[in-house]
């Protein structure tokens, strides 16, 4: 039976990823702003998908856990994506 | 088997972790079920998705999207604190993730009071006569703006329940799945948010 992990995230390396994030928010605002129209698509899921990996492997101590839970959530994100382009395969080829 | 009424069973940490995982994976799959809907939609009704979202107020949405990010980190500050047995400091930072989720809460609230005021919602009669398209966006937005508004509260009331526990030290150093799983309930709120934002709310 496996007891609690032992690292604890310091205060300044979570403040830093919150620095991180915001900094990537005010990104995206800025990109799509300036109307690149279809790239502005691109780069804000892009930053949103940088965003998700920040607070997923930091906020939720992700990156400090067992290798199975690292596994089982790429795994995820995995079938996800593969729902999500099989779904479109599908309605571009109707 | 008889044991002694004072015995308590020790916690599988681990397992416990791995168990809340395991609920947040079906939660993904909720809202990415919605969000491939959307992204199905969007791609047959660009232009109509285009205006429709051009009406929401993107600095609101910035501003939440802020709210939520910070609240994340004081939620995880805030299982630093516990395992630094900082209790004070513990019990200030889960307030303070609980008031930006409520700040997160009024500013839907007036989101959708402005919509709601312009007869704006799904089956109003200003709804009906709009492009095929622009119905779709607006359904869209409200169920997944609602869905996830549902999990603010949800998680309000569960972090509620993790701050009066820790007060009464029944959450510690020793002891603090429950408040890990909470946060991880929470940065799940976040994480859809964060993916939220820029689909309803940037791509315009």
């Amino acid at each position: 039976m496996k007891q609690s992990n032992s690292h604890i995230s310091g205060y300044r390396e979570l403040a830093l990823i919150l620095l991180g994030l915001l900094t990537l928010t005010l990104i995206s605002v800025l990109i799509t702003e300036l109307h690149f129209g279809a790239l502005s698509v691109f780069v804000a899921l892009t930053v949103a998908s940088v965003k998700v990996f920040l607070v997923l492997l930091f906020f939720m101590h992700l990156k400090f856990e067992s290798l199975l839970l690292k596994l089982m959530v790429g795994m995820v994100f995995l079938l996800f994506t593969l729902v999500i382009i099989i779904t479109f395969i599908d309605y571009l080829f109707r | 088997m008889s044991r002694s009424h004072t015995h308590t069973e020790p916690v599988d940490h681990e397992a416990g972790k791995i168990g809340m995982w395991l609920f947040l994976f079906t939660e993904l799959f909720l809202f990415g079920g919605l969000f491939l809907v959307y992204a199905v939609f969007r791609s047959q009704y660009t232009d109509s998705f285009h205006t429709a979202a051009a009406e929401l107020n993107a600095f609101v949405g910035t501003l939440n999207t802020v709210v939520l990010l910070v609240s994340s980190m004081t939620i995880a500050m805030s299982l630093t604190a516990v395992r630094k047995r900082q209790t004070t400091r513990a019990l200030i930072l889960i307030t303070a993730t609980l008031a930006l989720a409520a700040f997160f809460m009024v500013n839907k609230y007036f989101e959708w009071s402005y919509k709601f005021h312009y007869d704006l919602y799904p089956g109003s009669a200003v709804m009906k006569n709009l492009e095929h398209g622009v119905i779709l966006f607006y359904g869209l937005y409200y169920m997944m703006t609602g869905l996830h508004a549902l999990h603010v509260i949800i998680g309000m009331v569960l972090l509620t329940v993790v701050l009066m526990k820790v007060k009464i030290g029944a959450i510690n150093a020793d002891n603090f799945l429950l408040l890990e799983n909470g946060a991880l309930y929470w940065h799940l709120v976040d994480l859809i948010w964060i993916f939220l934002f820029p689909l309803l709310y940037l791509v315009t």
